[in-house]
């Protein structure tokens, strides 16, 4: 049990975070190759997180709207949809797309790095490859999973506008009004808070996979996909936990 | 390409004991589970001097350079670079040392998603020195008219061939001039046309910067053109040490198997 290969992976991985904190708070800082990957890991995946949270938010109020409408709860349409995406859909949504797309294009990437002595030389002309490679994409994934999540969010809110419009009337004025009445600061803390650290994981262990990967070009592929796998895996039991806590903390 | 008639005679004397050391390896142990890669394994290298470290595929040579550079930390021993144990250095000593030694790997290590310019502004950058502000580009031109390839700043290294990719692999490793350069095996994979030219800018870059080398090879063109000392690493230790011509002449079957 205790020699468990699950148990070995959760205690480098939490090692490799340790080592995140130590050395990537101390100068010097790589802010040239962080704003690089904020643009390669958040910009470049804003029409897929856009995208997918838009017509999330479209199916989401269509599929919906029958069942309220047999319950005569038409009105309740904005407010169910409104929070459903705030809380749950569009983190979650946002997390996964993430963690297909920038996991495994970490994954991939820096166990490509690793397996061709790249990562090596960096080290032996000087440079800290864990400074310059694993922090600056650990803090991209951590600030940009949350902004890509108000993309999601907003673009999602917009569908549903258009869905409940489709075959009903509703104001503007009125849809808002109807989710606003209903959604708490506790929402929003929550919403943010959790994506902070969904970003936090996909980062940690696309990045763990890659910088340790081993075997060659197969070492690549087995990264990139365990990254994927894992980091998804992850967002579940992150929401779960954070479900948890926010019952604990009367956030909900 | 170089000229070979630019490249000066190897020295006749077989080593520098009056020399400055630049590098002691002492009695340094290295395994990995029950493979014994180095047992006991001692040299030293003078300053201007080539050493080839000869051994067969898998004898450990990559490991010791490797060790060498504290890319591998050694179970054994001590590992002294221009005056410092690489074992007891921190980060930022470990990387300062290292911007005096250069290391040309057998894979190049070419930074492949960055043009050949950003490869060898790399090192530059990440040792900004007031001195050099401004001379970047002029360094880059410089290094790979070095290497006899100054026409290829703004290609991708997948655009190189073999050959040229190690020519600016070396290139990278002269940006940031280096007291030892560290080789491993410099020829390997290369046509014997290529390997030679490789093994003549060897040279010249030794005459040129009068740095000391030491160069990891099975390859017995390379350690016959380049060598100015010859150590065979059998077996994990320190076998026998010479010049080329010395270990040649010998009658030891271990070491003739290497010349036949």
């Amino acid at each position: 049990m205790f020699n468990s290969p699950f148990l070995a992976e959760i205690g480098g991985m939490t090692r490799f975070a340790g080592r995140f904190f130590r050395e990537g708070f101390r100068p010097r800082y790589e802010w040239r190759e962080l704003l690089s990957q904020c643009y390669v890991l958040g910009y470049q995946s804003l029409t897929l997180v856009g995208v997918t949270g838009f017509i999330m938010g479209l199916v989401l109020t269509l599929r919906l709207r029958p069942t309220m409408v047999q319950f005569g709860a038409e009105s309740w349409i904005p407010t169910m949809v409104g929070l459903t995406i705030i809380r749950e859909m569009a983190p979650i949504i946002t997390a996964l797309m993430v963690a297909g797309k920038v996991g495994s294009s970490i994954g991939a990437e820096l166990s490509s790095l690793r397996v061709t002595e790249q990562i090596d030389a960096m080290e032996v002309s000087g440079t800290n490859p864990f400074k310059y490679l694993v922090v600056t994409r650990m803090l991209a994934t951590t600030l940009m999973v949350p902004i890509l999540n108000l993309l999601a969010t907003g673009l999602g809110l917009a569908a549903a506008y258009l869905g409940v419009n489709l075959k009903g009337g509703t104001s503007l004025a009125l849809f808002t009004h109807n989710i606003l009445a209903r959604l708490t600061f506790g929402d929003l803390l929550s919403a943010v808070v959790k994506t902070v650290f969904f970003g936090f994981a996909i980062g940690l262990i696309g990045c763990y996979k890659g910088y340790y990967a081993t075997n060659g070009t197969e070492g690549v592929g087995r990264a990139a996909n365990s990254a994927v796998v894992m980091a998804s895996m992850m967002v579940f039991i992150l929401d779960l936990l954070a479900v948890q806590v926010s019952n604990l903390l009367g956030l909900n | 390409m170089q000229p070979a008639a630019a490249v000066a005679p190897l020295p006749a004397t077989t080593s520098a004991p009056t020399a400055e050391v630049v590098l002691t390896v002492a009695h340094v142990s290295k395994s990995f589970g029950t493979n014994h890669v180095l047992q006991d394994f001692s040299l030293t290298l003078h300053r201007g001097e080539n050493l080839v470290v000869l051994g067969r595929s898998g004898s450990g040579k990559s490991v010791l350079i490797k060790c060498i550079i504290g890319l591998l930390p050694i179970d054994a021993g001590t590992i002294t670079v221009l005056g410092q144990d690489v074992a007891t250095l921190g980060h930022a000593a470990l990387d300062e040392l290292r911007t005096k030694v250069g290391f040309l790997f057998q894979s190049n290590a070419l930074y492949d998603s960055m043009t050949v310019r950003e490869n060898l502004l790399f090192p530059l950058r990440r040792h900004w020195l007031a001195a050099r502000r401004g001379q970047e580009e002029e360094l880059v031109r410089q290094a790979l008219a070095d290497v006899g390839l100054p026409d290829t700043l703004d290609q991708m290294p997948a655009e190189l061939s073999g050959g040229q990719r190690k020519r600016i692999a070396l290139a990278r490793t002269l940006i940031l001039p280096p007291e030892i350069i560290l080789y491993d095996e410099p020829t390997t994979g290369l046509d014997p046309i290529t390997a030679r030219e490789i093994d003549q800018l060897i040279r010249q870059v030794q005459q040129k910067y009068t740095t000391s080398a030491l160069i990891i090879s099975h390859d017995m063109n390379c350690v016959r053109l380049t060598a100015t000392r010859v150590a065979l690493l059998v077996e994990g230790r320190c076998y026998a040490e010479g010049t080329y011509e010395e270990l040649r002449q010998r009658n030891d079957p271990t070491i003739h198997a290497f010349f036949e």
